[in-house]
């Protein structure tokens, strides 16, 4: 499987233009990083790529076709922020089980304990709800997976966890990662290729 | 040496209670109150409110705890099924009126940017006439009695309430939890059934403690003015409006406990929907 960025151009309103003619491409299994300064418009690739905003320029292809407007999207997004991402009144049984049911195997690897389902989002810290988004959005159906700056906020040690797992899985399911961060070493370490979204300078 | 520091906590030594089982309590509480004056209002004789002429004008007592008024009818009966009348009336107006508000709502804030114009047009214009004259007027048009001010008191009643949910159903569509649902294929109906409607069960209880007192004051004052529940139907607005007339010959006790009783009820339906309120809030409920 092939996800495709064919020159895309963004802005937001009449803004100044924060991707123009942006050409990225991921294949299955591949772990591509996206870097940069802030504001460079790592974010908003990734959230292109995945569906949630319209490019103004330019087409997302994912596998030779756009990608589905209903039913589960192969490309799935993980957020910054998993306060925001879980819905603070659903228990967070029903959060994880949105999109699929994750197994034990999946959910032990990730260190999410049996209790935690029971409790309200507000009841965890910001790390053990990350596990939660993350687990939720590696899907069966899941092909690609864009995790911006999923691990960011998190400890060293949470962070190695949770990137042990979700490589394992990517390799398991032949997920294709896209990696948004601006953490050099994290990226050097994780990808196989690096984009780097730094403007060029023009003098 | 190591010292040791002795800390004393103070316990109060039986009702150890925390506060969620404080809050189950408050609501058994104020629940049973007004399910109380319910049961009181349905199943006490109308034998204690027929006319006895030689009982009347009496000061509260044993027998009339209420006392008793002009006509010789026991006050206290007389208020349980005011307050009764005023509670179906208050709770079926400001029931409807928020669950308007809430359809109307969503559907302004979901369904598009025609329907959002429309549902705010009707909002202005609704607001844009005093409660009272609308009021009237519906109540006036079906004829009066219940169904009159039940429906005058639902279609006045739901406007700003509206506006409220409209603003906070847009928040929550724009909330990526939102986003990453409809990423995960869910329909429209789905999310707002499932995300969206949970997050508006506190503005539809504040919004029903709000209305409840607006209610059954706007019921009295229709009643008052003639437009409203028939005289002879006991609302605790013609019980209030007639103890008017004798107020100035020192028979204080026809205006003050019906009147306190209903400052009472309102405030016991205020702590019930705050408390259930907050047991079913996740950001407060556990503790």
């Amino acid at each position: 499987m092939l996800l495709k960025g064919e020159n895309i151009g963004f802005r937001y309103g009449k803004g100044p233009w924060v991707l123009k003619e942006r050409d990225i491409t991921v294949e299955s299994g591949e772990i591509v990083g996206i870097m940069g300064p802030s504001g460079c418009g790592k974010t908003t690739l990734g959230r292109i790529l995945a569906g949630y905003e319209k490019p103004h320029e330019g087409r997302v292809i994912l596998n030779e076709a756009p990608l589905p407007k209903k039913g589960y999207n192969p490309v799935q997004l993980v957020f910054q922020h998993p306060e925001k991402a879980v819905n603070g009144r659903w228990h967070m049984k029903d959060t994880l089980n949105e999109g699929w049911e994750p197994n034990d195997e999946v959910l032990e690897a990730l260190g999410i304990e049996k209790a935690w389902l029971k409790r309200w989002p507000n009841e965890l810290s910001g790390g053990e709800l990350q596990r939660f988004c993350v687990a939720r959005a590696l899907g069966l159906q899941t092909r690609f997976l864009v995790a911006d700056e999923m691990t960011t906020m998190l400890d060293a040690i949470t962070q190695a966890q949770i990137w042990h797992v979700v490589l394992d899985v990517a390799k398991k399911q032949d997920i294709g990662i896209i990696v948004v961060s601006h953490e050099k070493h994290l990226i050097n370490r994780l990808c196989d290729r690096v984009i780097d979204l730094s403007p060029v300078k023009v003098s | 040496m190591m010292k040791v520091i002795e800390t004393t906590t103070i316990k109060t030594p039986y009702l150890k209670l925390n506060r969620r089982q404080q809050t189950i309590i408050s609501i058994i509480l104020s629940a049973s109150f007004l399910l109380m004056i319910i049961l009181g209002g349905i199943f006490s004789s109308n034998e204690k409110i027929q006319t006895y002429l030689e009982m009347r004008n009496l000061s509260p007592s044993l027998q009339h705890i209420f006392g008793t008024d002009w006509l010789g009818r026991d006050m206290f009966v007389r208020t349980l099924k005011g307050l009764t009348l005023s509670l179906g009336v208050g709770m079926l107006a400001s029931a409807s009126s928020v669950i308007i508000a809430v359809v109307l709502g969503m559907a302004a804030a979901t369904m598009g940017r025609k329907v959002d114009t429309f549902i705010s047009w009707l909002v202005d214009l609704f607001l844009s006439v005093p409660h009272l004259v609308a009021l009237i007027l519906i109540a006036f048009a079906l004829g009066g009695g219940i169904r009159g001010v039940v429906l005058g008191v639902t279609l006045t009643h739901w406007p700003s309430l509206t506006r409220v949910i409209r603003a906070e159903v847009m928040q929550l569509r724009s909330s990526e939890f939102v986003e990453i649902s409809r990423q995960f294929g869910k329909s429209s109906w789905w999310i707002a059934t499932r995300h969206i409607l949970p997050h508006l069960v506190p503005q539809f209880f504040v919004g029903l403690v709000l209305l409840f007192p607006h209610a059954v004051l706007h019921e009295a004052a229709i009643t008052f003015l003639g437009f409203g529940l028939s005289p002879h139907q006991p609302a605790i607005g013609i019980i209030l409006s007639e103890s008017m007339r004798y107020l100035s010959t020192g028979m204080w006790w026809l205006a003050f406990f019906p009147g306190l009783s209903l400052l009472v009820m309102v405030r016991a339906f205020d702590i019930l929907g705050e408390n259930l309120c907050t047991l079913m809030d996740p950001y407060r409920g556990h503790e």
